[in-house]
This record gives structure tokens, C-alpha cells and sequence, in this order.
């Protein structure tokens, strides 16, 4: 019997290993899979490069773990924000890398690892210094820049319901980077408000299969 | 002269989004023309975070921290709404299939170059969002802005100073002193408030407007 259900948060992050590249879900805090960053911050894993869309609101969540120094990279599309003043610190001290990316560059990076896709042309951020250097080529009269897929070691996400094969559903405009993580992670850990017997999702509604997620874990406070 | 307020620039942009338009509002002061669409209009609101049907912000009490806009804050789903992930989101936005696009701008250019994402400062921590993928995507990139920066420089300039987010991008500039039109290498003014003339507007700009045919 396939199982992929896991008891406790840290059997879900025990093998991220030091220097593993990881995508974290959520824009801003929605869809943030909290409970498993605070899991992977009291493992240690240290040296990591981290893929989401920020850098980190308040003092919570991903901004906790970037604080805990265990966070020699990240590649984000908006670091700078009202409450990113975790990241703010450690970019001028030098203390983190930050390498920028357009967001939907960073979204298609993410869906292209996942889709097995080697590189793409891309329009957005043509003529920009965040295409400085970057091979261009003309397609029917418009001008791209290439793009390379981006894979991690593990994707953290959150999703709303789930079943021991992995199936998932999510909740909201939380699903944003969910969906495209898993496929682009070796290992993908979801974290989820609720645990379904195989069948009870509507095979019509699921987003995320099982075949792109490898642990679950319920988290009982999820909403 | 009679120069217009953010609320009135905003509901003049307002008017130009048809019935059955697909439209994101970019973050600050475009989000305002929402508050403008006429009720009587269908028209889809798009958030690059995975939404389309946006509705207005909910009431106090009833905020859903899954349920919000590109500037993070709260938002409602109208009826028809619909979620999806981030890759489906900005296919949207650079496959063309919005139809308009509102943003703010610290420079545009003559060519329509757009330049609305960093001050270029040595000390400035760059963010970019979406903003590059909004730029290059839609069928029609409107700007609203003041024409004029607080030390009276324009905005509207021959070449943009600030990096760049898209060249040759933006359709239509909505200002508190006149909308510009950019098309075949000209900027053609189509609306000038009361009281300003072509040629002063010309002398604040320093660009060779040309008067939109009636």
C-alpha cells in the first residue's frame, strides 16, 4: 500500500541536507506552508538556496528562516517590501545573494524544470538591465531573451486537501506557486489542513496529481 | 488651468475600459480606477497572484488572507471568479490575452519605452514583481501619472533616465494635464485639460507633440 502520508513535520524535512536548493510556496503569506519552514528552521539545514516569490514578511515563516542564517541564497522576483526588513539587513550587511528575476520569468523558470523544457525564449525583460548579457534572439519580429529552467532538491508547499496517494486540492488564490513547485522539485513536501480517504476528491477538481508529491502532513491548525 | 486630481485622472482612465474587457490594475495609484468602472459594465479584473473576477475589498471582519491582491491586500471573488496557478496567471499577461493594462510610471518615453520598476539608486534594494511582465503582455499598456515631477520636470520625456521595464510598451498616458497617444513614432495629443494650450504643453514636455485629429 502506497502511503506517502508522513506522522510529524520533521520526518517530512529530516534528509534536506546542507546546501540543497528548496522552493518554498506563497505570495507573501498566502499559501506560505508556515509549520514546514518552522520545521526545516529547528532541523538546521544550513547554506540553502531558497526560490520564492519574496524574501520574507514580518519576522515569521520564511523571514525566520532567512534569520536564522540558514540562507546563503536567494531567487526571488520582490524582495523589498514594507515588512522585509529580515532580508532588507542581511542584503546590505552582504550576508544573502540575491539573484532577481521577472515574475512570470520565475514562474515559467519553475514550470519549464518541471516540464522536462531545457530553455525558453521569453519577451519579458528584453531591453532591461535584468537581460544585460543575456542571449537574445528574434522571433517573427519580436525580440526574446532565453531562460533556463530552475530545479530544487525539494519544493515546501501548502495545500488545502490531500489523500495518501498525494492527490491535492488547494485553497483560494493560496494555490500560486504550489502547482508548479511540485513538479519542478525531486522532492516535494506539502503540508495540508486535511487528510481524505483515496477517492473523495473529484478526480475532476484535483490540481496538483499525486505523481508530484512525495510526503504529506496535516497540519491541524490550517485554515 | 484646470488641472485633474488622482480620482479624476483615474476615472477618466476609467471610461476608455469596455464592457467584456479583461484589465489588471498594477499596484498604487491604478488600483484607484476600480473604484470608477461603471456598474453597468462586465469587466474582469485579473490579480497576477491567480485571479480573475477580483471584487472589491471585503467588509471588515470578513478579510481571508488566501484571498488576496497583488499589493497583498484582502480582496472578495465576484461570482464567475475563478483561481489558478502562477504560470497559467502570467500566461495571461505575456500571451496577450488581456486587454488592457493600467500602470503608474516614473518615465515614459516618446517610443513608448516605460521605465516604473526601479529609481536605478546605487543603495536601492530592486524588486520587479510582475511589473515587466505586465509591460511587455497586454494588447494596450495605459500609464496614469502626473505629467510633471514634484521639481516640474517631465515625466514624458524623449528617452527614459530610469532603467527600463519594457520598451516600446505603453499605448496611451493618462496625465492631471492631457492624454498622449503613442503610435508610429509620434506622441499625439488627444485631450488637454481646460485653460492648457498645445504649445505650452509642448514647452513643459520638450517633445514635438503632434494635436490628435478630432
Amino acid at each position: 500500500m502506497i502511503n506517502k502520508i508522513v506522522e510529524s513535520l520533521s520526518q517530512a524535512v529530516e534528509d534536506i541536507h546542507d546546501g540543497a536548493t528548496v522552493m518554498i510556496g506563497g505570495f507573501g503569506p498566502s499559501g506560505q506552508p508556515s509549520e514546514l519552514i518552522d520545521a526545516l528552521i529547528a532541523q538546521g539545514a544550513k547554506d540553502l538556496t531558497i526560490i520564492n516569490n519574496n524574501a520574507g514578511n514580518g519576522d515569521t515563516g520564511l523571514a525566520a528562516l532567512l534569520k536564522a542564517g540558514q540562507v546563503r541564497k536567494i531567487i526571488c522576483s520582490f524582495p523589498r517590501q514594507t515588512d522585509s526588513h529580515v532580508f532588507d539587513e542581511l542584503y546590505r550587511a552582504g550576508k544573502i545573494e540575491l539573484e532577481l528575476v521577472p515574475q512570470g520569468n520565475l514562474a515559467e523558470r519553475i514550470r519549464a524544470a518541471g516540464a522536462g523544457i531545457g530553455a525558453f525564449f521569453t519577451p519579458t525583460s528584453y531591453g532591461t538591465i535584468l537581460a544585460e548579457g543575456v542571449e537574445t534572439r528574434e522571433i517573427n519580429g519580436k525580440h526574446y531573451v532565453i531562460q533556463y529552467p530552475i530545479h530544487a532538491d525539494f519544493a515546501l508547499i501548502r495545500a488545502d486537501r490531500a489523500d495518501r496517494w498525494g492527490n491535492l486540492t488547494y485553497r483560494k488564490a493560496a494555490r500560486n506557486f504550489g502547482p508548479i513547485m511540485a513538479t519542478a522539485a525531486k522532492t516535494t513536501l506539502v503540508q495540508t489542513r486535511e487528510i481524505v480517504e483515496l477517492g473523495e476528491i473529484d478526480p475532476e477538481v484535483i490540481v496538483t496529481p499525486g505523481i508530484f508529491v512525495q510526503r504529506v502532513v496535516r497540519v491541524s491548525g490550517d485554515q | 488651468m484646470n488641472r485633474l486630481n488622482r480620482n479624476q485622472i483615474a476615472a477618466r482612465v476609467a471610461q476608455d475600459i469596455p464592457e467584456g474587457a479583461y484589465v489588471n490594475l498594477g499596484i498604487g495609484l491604478p488600483t484607484m480606477v476600480a473604484n470608477h468602472l461603471p456598474a453597468d459594465r462586465e469587466i474582469f479584473l485579473h490579480s497576477e497572484n491567480g485571479i480573475l473576477g477580483m471584487g472589491p475589498a471585503p467588509g471588515e471582519g470578513q478579510e481571508d488572507p488566501d484571498l488576496i491582491n497583488a499589493g497583498k491586500q484582502p480582496v472578495t471573488l465576484l461570482p464567475g471568479g475563478a483561481f489558478f496557478h502562477h504560470a497559467d496567471s502570467f500566461a495571461m499577461m505575456r500571451g496577450g490575452h488581456l486587454d488592457i493594462c493600467v500602470l503608474g510610471a516614473f518615465q515614459v518615453s516618446a517610443k513608448g519605452d516605460l521605465a516604473n520598476w526601479h529609481t536605478g539608486e546605487p543603495d536601492a534594494i530592486p524588486a520587479v514583481g510582475g511589473a515587466m511582465d505586465l509591460a511587455i503582455g497586454a494588447k494596450q499598456v495605459f500609464v496614469m501619472m502626473d505629467l510633471l515631477t514634484k521639481s516640474g520636470q517631465s515625466k514624458l520625456v524623449e528617452h527614459c533616465t530610469y532603467p527600463l521595464t519594457g520598451v516600446g510598451c505603453v499605448s496611451r498616458v493618462y496625465t492631471n494635464l492631457a492624454i498622449f497617444d503613442i503610435a508610429d513614432g509620434k506622441v499625439y495629443v488627444s485631450e488637454l485639460v481646460e485653460g492648457l494650450s498645445l504649445d505650452s504643453l509642448k514647452e513643459m514636455t520638450g517633445l514635438a507633440l503632434v494635436q490628435k485629429p478630432a
